[in-house]
């Protein structure tokens, strides 16, 4: 895993430089309100996602700040807010749902003329090529490229200005599988240099791999916005078992560190609601002379954590 | 600027059609010279378009402003297209997303037009000013460089032409749907021009008439051929006299520099309105 660790949330804020914030922002179309008083901030260095399922108001959140989208109300800011958006824009990178050139021209014009549009030297044409892999194709017309090879031409756009975020919306959706773990190793590779990423998906297991920051989004409103591992307060769970099992069952039940026990297909799974390391339990059950055949320590995933969540509210 | 022309010349030239069309535009307007080789000889009537005084100075501005201005049609294409393929390759997003602003995005359309519209000026002011030494009866100075106004209403004709196609090319986002629509304009401005005939009087319908933007265009530059002086000599044989004031007016100038800012603010505020 490529996770941008960082320093305790408690002094965050003093060794971070803000890359965006959003105050209460207000999307409606119409009746339909797609973008609900949502407020975040996108900090440097971290990998974040938007979660959320379609309709959510992800894209609608990504076009307002990259200026195509008109807000209704509320405020945001690139950096630190004085610069106006489209010179912020121009030290961002972002894709949104699908890559939009010109089909007419090649791979390299295309390049230079975002070189141009972003104001920076057309000098990385070949280098962001090489590194999506695409620099035997610059010569072709955008119109010849496959889907995957369209994404990472955008994803090699995106790159030109080595940007201090990159945004991606969706950007393995509608691929096929060697595709979409292509875009994957990319956004890794990406991630490990230290640009900072946010990436909006419908698909819970791509920001799980990917993401050490997560916003939920539903039906325009946010349910959680923070760390991955901390989205619910849960401490994990232990699955164990033993060959004297209802003892076993007992003294976990007294345990006061425990406050939910499940039996089923010789397996006990018991949640804890304070932290506790799993050699502590296993010293403590000894102790008590019994013996352990199996014990694991798990988290939620973020599929369950993110049902759990949407469904508490 | 130059940035903002750039821009606009990469997507341009990598077009294909764009090119080709730019191209065969620039032919035409030289194409004009070849005027000059009309000759009709027939037994005893022997005409040779050349030394019927088309090519006079200073009455070749006047001729080849008005006649040349047919093929900012080409031209129209090329402008509408370059708008309307922003819309329908969604490149106008990437390139709003890429940092450019909404006004830069305007302008640099803008600048484009202007940039052809001048090209366009200096083009016939060349190919006039060779066709008039070769041809022409007079050759003093003095009369070779006056009544040059017939050049500044070519220039202001086409910009306001283009500004036009620009705006529709914005309102409409399809170039076939956009370019119909010119034509359902040209119809309409006639349409309303009848109706005021009708409920009104002449002199009323020519004072609204002349406002509306396609008119006040075309009426920049008037046509050329009764003031020939083989069609005037023709014409007072019949008994007919013209008697009409070609020059360029100043205030048709302004209208049509007023709808010009009209339709590039219009195209701004649409764009700007607009979710993408």
């Amino acid at each position: 895993m490529f996770l941008v660790e960082l320093t305790e949330p408690n002094n965050t804020l003093c060794t971070l430089s803000t890359i965006l914030t959003i105050n209460n922002l207000t999307k409606k179309f119409g009746p339909l309100t797609a973008v609900k008083d949502l407020s975040f901030t996108i900090e440097k260095g971290n990998v974040y996602g938007i979660l959320g399922p379609n309709g959510s108001g992800k894209s609608t959140t990504l076009g307002i700040v990259l200026n195509v989208v008109n807000k209704t109300s509320g405020e945001f800011y690139w950096f630190d807010g004085t610069v106006s958006t489209h010179e912020a824009l121009k030290k961002v990178g972002a894709i949104i749902e699908r890559p939009n050139f010109y089909p007419y021209m090649t791979a390299e014009q295309n390049l230079k003329l975002v070189c141009k549009i972003k104001e920076v030297p057309t000098s990385k044409i070949w280098e962001k090529l090489e590194l999506v892999g695409l620099l035997d194709r610059k010569d072709d017309k955008f119109r010849t490229y496959s889907l995957g090879m369209k994404q990472r031409l955008a994803i090699a756009s995106a790159l030109l200005n080595d940007p201090e975020i990159l945004i991606l919306d969706e950007p393995t959706n509608g691929l096929d599988p060697q595709g979409i773990h292509q875009i994957r190793e990319l956004i890794k590779e990406i991630a490990s240099r230290g640009t900072t990423i946010l990436l909006a998906s419908h698909l819970l297991d791509e920001v799980e791999k990917v993401c050490s920051h997560v916003v939920i989004l539903r039906k325009g409103e946010k349910l959680y916005s923070g760390r991955v591992d901390e989205m619910i307060a849960s401490h994990g769970y232990f699955q164990l078992s033993s060959s004297k099992q209802e003892a076993l069952l007992s003294l976990l039940q007294d345990h006061p560190a425990f406050n939910r026990i499940v039996q089923n297909n010789g397996m006990i799974t018991a949640f804890l609601n304070e932290p506790m390391e799993a050699s502590e339990l296993n010293k403590m059950i000894f102790e008590k002379g019994l013996v352990l055949s199996h014990l694991v320590k798990r988290k939620e995933s973020l599929e369950e954590q993110f049902l759990t969540l949407t469904n508490n509210q | 600027m130059i940035r903002l022309l750039e821009i606009e010349a990469i997507k341009l030239w990598n077009n294909r059609s764009s090119k080709i069309l730019i191209i065969s535009y620039f032919f035409l307007l030289t194409s004009i010279a070849l005027i000059a080789a009309i000759k009709f000889d027939i037994g005893p009537i022997e005409f040779h378009l050349a030394d019927q005084g088309i090519f006079n100075f200073p009455y070749i501005w006047h001729f080849n402003t008005y006649f040349t201005a047919w093929f900012k049609l080409f031209l129209a294409i090329v402008i509408v297209s370059m708008m309307s393929n922003e819309y329908s390759n969604k490149t106008i997003k990437q390139n709003l997303i890429d940092g450019l602003s909404k006004k830069e995005f305007v302008l640099s359309k803008f600048l484009t037009v202007i940039v052809f519209a001048l090209i366009s000026t200096v083009f016939v002011f060349v190919v006039s000013l060779i066709l008039g030494l070769v041809f022409s009866d007079y050759n003093e100075i003095g009369i070779i460089f006056s009544d040059l106004e017939y050049l500044i209403a070519f220039f202001v004709k086409l910009l306001g032409f283009f500004s036009f196609c620009l705006f529709l090319g914005i309102l409409v986002k399809r170039s076939a749907f956009a370019l119909g629509f010119l034509v359902l304009w040209q119809a309409f401005e006639g349409l309303f021009y009848g109706l005021l005939l009708w409920q009104t009087n002449k002199s009323v319908a020519n004072a609204v008439h002349q406002f509306l933007p396609l008119e006040a265009m075309s009426s920049l530059i008037k046509e050329p051929a009764t003031r020939m002086g083989a069609v005037k000599s023709v014409a007072n044989q019949l008994g007919e006299e013209f008697n009409k004031d070609y020059g360029v007016h100043f205030f048709e100038i302004i209208i049509v520099l007023a709808w010009t800012a009209v339709f590039v603010y219009a195209s701004y505020w649409l764009l700007k309105k607009r979710d993408l």
